[in-house]
């Protein structure tokens, strides 16, 4: 039911009965919509099915142009444990996200409350600066950063990618603010005269009004660092005992020349995870975007 | 305001409140402070750092002034070239392509009376697909001999490029990927079409607008602010793009990882060598970081000029905050 949750348009009001050449032309008009979004439909998710029969296919087949497997060869999905050291690449990119995502949030919530609720000078200055770093591309500061790792002997290992969460994530404390300051400043005044201090404010009050932001936030968390590539390839080195899942797969092929099914099978492990978790929440991810488009 | 109690109750005793505004103060300079630091030591610091840097020959071990001539080889540095070419042709082939596309999906759902749920969601999952995962796909996809477009296209008696085996075609298939996966654009300009009050439209029918007249003239201004929003953003997150030409150019070329070579981005040509892919390979793969770091403040010049329209905008919203 949820993967049918329509978009919420107003129910038009009813009208006298349009003379019948208009009604005709609606009936066109309608059919075409269809016919067109269904086209779509289709080119939106061949990619996703032929790397699926791709995934099943023979080491022959898989080089031909044939586009249905004459032989649906399952054991492609273990065959591909046996080449690359997936389970270690899973492992390391669990890790990754799943620290990332924690340490995010427990930075993030607190700078976005503040931003969004608190009153104080330079408020604005600071909310400015947080956007500032939250479009700048990465590779600007790279050079230094990667040399303080170095220092740190950090280089080599996904704990440069990992540690900076805890600092906070620009991105993260943006989306968060959005959401925080549509919560109308009444929830927050009648717990201050309650005599709830602002932690006490924060986590009482504003933190389950947030749950969908928040939970939006640790999603769109989780899976940057799921799909993460230039990260890892920056600090993961050239073990690939320490390598991602993204890293990995991107190399997958070079290691194994041209085998196109067991590639497409690896693909195919790598976005099932973020997929299903999309039906699982997808209101928490659409919800999540939006916010992102900002009014 | 003024009326409700509360209001009552702070301008009754106005020196009252300064305490207690000032423990917030303090307050949100504490739920700020990780943040603070983290702006200081991953943003402040190596920025100015950058700047430094790009004044040196540094290779991790040895660090020597060389003054200008970071700069100097820049302008001689015809790869560098070739990869500010690239990004541009990115920025201005893709962005305006993805928000086109991106808004006649979004008004084409607002259409269809049936599915529209289904339809919304079919058109956002390929966003969702891990980047690398994607490329892989699309380079299967359109490989020559393979890949069922090439086969299409020829069933269908139309010539079939190399797509990323052709430097006329790698950057074209780059840019079917980037439409492919317009969803969270769609999702905004969705919620953003669905946000234009309908009297609007009433209003303009009974004054015999057809559809197109109507799009222009209330769907537009209304959500403009949001496709500004988008357009601009897209050039940002373009200036940066690195993954998805790192990887086609990588398994298109069949490059294989032996020890002691270095992969340079860019296959077929130099064609998908973009401006961040360059720094990233002087910085980390030549380890001419001094070099990397005048590539660094390019990117963050032309970046910036993009970032300040959006600070404008922000600063005017809170304004009204």
């Amino acid at each position: 039911m949820t993967l049918t949750a329509a978009p919420a348009r107003p129910v038009p009001a009813a009208r006298p009965r349009p003379p019948a050449g208009h009604r005709r032309r609606a009936a066109l008009t309608w059919i075409a919509t269809h016919a067109l979004a269904i086209a779509l439909a289709i080119m939106f998710l061949g990619p996703l099915v032929f790397i699926g029969l791709t995934a099943v296919m023979t080491d022959h087949q898989a080089l031909t142009s044939r586009l249905w497997p004459e032989q649906w060869q399952w054991d492609n999905f273990a065959g591909i444990f046996q080449r690359a050291p997936l389970l270690t690449w899973i492992g390391n990119t669990l890790l990754y996200a799943g620290l990332a995502t924690a340490f995010t949030l427990v930075s993030s919530i607190p700078a976005a409350y503040a931003l969004a609720r608190l009153r104080f000078p330079g408020r604005r200055i600071a909310f400015l600066l947080v956007i500032t770093t939250m479009m700048l591309p990465p590779q600007v500061v790279a050079v230094p950063v990667y040399i303080l790792w170095a220092r740190f002997h950090l280089t080599g290992t996904l704990w440069p990618l990992i540690l900076p969460m805890l600092l906070g994530d620009a991105f993260s404390i943006f989306l968060l603010r959005q959401f925080l300051v549509t919560i109308p400043k009444e929830y927050s005044d009648a717990a201050r005269v309650d005599g709830c201090g602002e932690f006490r404010t924060l986590v009482r009050v504003i933190l389950p009004m947030a749950r969908p932001a928040i939970a939006a936030v640790a999603l769109f968390q989780f899976f940057y660092c799921w799909n993460d590539y230039y990260g890892p390839l920056l600090y993961a080195g050239t073990e690939p005992g320490n390598w991602t899942l993204s890293l990995g797969l991107a190399s997958f092929r070079a290691v194994h020349h041209v085998q196109w099914n067991l590639t497409m099978a690896a693909t195919l492990l790598a976005m099932a995870p973020v997929i299903v978790v999309f039906f699982f929440a997808q209101k928490a991810f659409i919800e999540g975007v939006k916010l992102t488009g900002v009014k | 305001m003024a009326t409700t109690t509360l209001g009552r109750r702070g301008s009754a005793a106005p020196h009252r409140v300064t305490a207690p505004r000032r423990r917030r103060g303090l307050v949100a300079l504490l739920f700020l402070s990780p943040w603070l630091a983290g702006f200081g030591l991953f943003f402040a610091y190596p920025l100015l750092a950058t700047v430094y840097f790009s004044f040196q020959r540094y290779d991790l071990f040895t660090l020597e002034w060389v003054g200008l001539l970071n700069y100097r080889y820049f302008l001689r540095d015809d790869a560098a070239w070739t990869a500010i070419g690239n990004t541009l042709w990115l920025v201005a082939v893709m962005v305006p392509l993805r928000v086109t596309f991106a808004l006649g999906v979004a008004q084409l759902v607002t259409r269809l009376k049936a599915g529209a749920g289904l339809f919304r969601t079919v058109f956002y999952l390929p966003s969702l697909v891990p980047l690398v995962a994607g490329t892989l796909g699309f380079v299967y996809l359109l490989n020559p001999g393979t890949g069922p477009v090439p086969a299409l296209l020829s069933a269908l008696g139309l010539p079939s490029p190399d797509w990323f085996g052709d430097p006329d075609w790698a950057k074209p298939g780059l840019t079917l990927l980037a439409l492919w996966s317009v969803g969270d654009l769609m999702v905004i300009f969705l919620a953003a079409l669905l946000d234009v009050p309908r009297q609007l439209y009433e209003a303009a029918s009974l004054d015999g607008a057809g559809a197109w007249r109507r799009f222009l003239h209330i769907t537009l201004p209304v959500i403009r602010p949001v496709l500004m929003f988008a357009a601009i953003t897209g050039v940002i997150q373009t200036l940066q793009y690195f993954t998805q030409a790192m990887v086609a150019a990588r398994v298109a070329s069949g490059a294989t990882d032996s020890a002691g070579s270095v992969f340079v981005p860019g296959y077929p040509g130099g064609a998908t060598l973009t401006f961040p892919e360059w720094l990233f390979h002087q910085g980390f793969r030549d380890f001419a970081m001094g070099y990397a770091c005048v590539l660094a403040l390019i990117l963050f010049a032309v970046s910036m000029v993009f970032t300040l329209f959006l600070l404008r905008r922000f600063r005017d919203t809170e304004e009204d905050a």
